[in-house]
């Protein structure tokens, strides 16, 4: 009879399910907030234009060169520090110029307050399901593929209706991804916070800035 | 042509060779979905298009 051994078992794989979860969760709030402090920071300086491209560069080098070497230290917390605060030093130049059109601001406010919603809906739909998402990880993927394709083609082409749709399809397939990485942290397939928060704040990134394109794109004015 | 534009290319060329492969193996190795999984995702996918199309109709 292993029956008490499996129940210690099973209870110990809940209890690290939710230290994971929780830790996830405290990591993306804090790295939300550095995130906005490094935006402002780069708005005041008024940051140049291509910074948004070195920053990406910057955090994607973090991302695959540094990030899978110390995930599972504590250095790993100060490369997620970097990454996101590069990510948020390219956003400044961005919101610079969305604030010089006449209702700028609300359109900032509205994309941060639509990624907000988007994705406390998503993550309570998979965490109150529990259900198992893995089964999306092959086509969110391929989606990106597609959409970074399409995004190649457009910065020769300069077509505005791929760019739309490339950005409504970004926010669609991030959606994924924030169901995806929530429900492999639920049912374990994600042990790691780092990662984790990682995962997740290039989603809730991905939407903001592309809600903010959709929106500025279709705004009257 | 500018060298915003080349660069951008390049980070999008990287982030391709990057994925690729990644893509390849998750596609051969991410468990098999019934119709029952594709509904559940479908269903908050369609609510998070149609908020955006509100938001859009909003501003």
């Amino acid at each position: 009879m292993n029956r008490p051994v499996e129940l210690a078992q099973s209870q110990s794989a809940v209890l690290e399910t939710n230290k994971v979860l929780k830790n996830t969760y405290a990591l993306l709030s804090v790295t939300l907030l550095f995130s906005a402090f490094t935006a402002y920071i780069s708005m005041q300086m008024e940051m140049p234009g291509f910074m948004p491209l070195v920053a990406t560069f910057g955090a994607l080098g973090l991302i695959w060169l540094v990030l899978p070497r110390t995930a599972n230290s504590a250095a790993g917390i100060g490369v997620v520090f970097a990454i996101t605060g590069l990510l948020g030093l390219g956003l400044g130049p961005i919101l610079n110029n969305y604030l010089q059109m006449s209702n700028g601001g609300q359109l900032i406010m509205t994309s941060l307050g639509g990624t907000g919603v988007i994705f406390l809906a998503l993550s309570g739909y998979a965490l109150t399901t529990k259900r198992d998402f893995s089964f999306m990880g092959g086509m969110l993927v391929v989606g990106m593929v597609l959409v970074l394709i399409a995004s190649l083609a457009n910065i020769f082409m300069q077509i505005p209706a791929l760019s739309l749709a490339v950005s409504a399809i970004v926010i669609l397939i991030m959606s994924g991804f924030i169901l995806y990485d929530t429900s492999r942290i639920i049912n374990g397939g994600e042990k790691n916070y780092i990662m984790a928060t990682v995962g997740l704040y290039l989603s809730l990134y991905n939407i903001f800035v592309h809600l903010l394109i959709l929106l500025g794109v279709m705004s009257d004015d | 042509m500018d060298w915003m534009k080349i660069s951008s290319a390049l980070l999008i060329v990287l982030m391709l060779v990057y994925l690729l492969p990644r893509a390849k193996d998750m596609i051969k190795n991410s468990p098999k979905a019934s119709g029952n999984d594709f509904v559940a995702v479908l269903i908050p996918l369609l609510l998070v298009a149609g908020f955006v199309f509100l938001l859009i109709k909003s501003v």
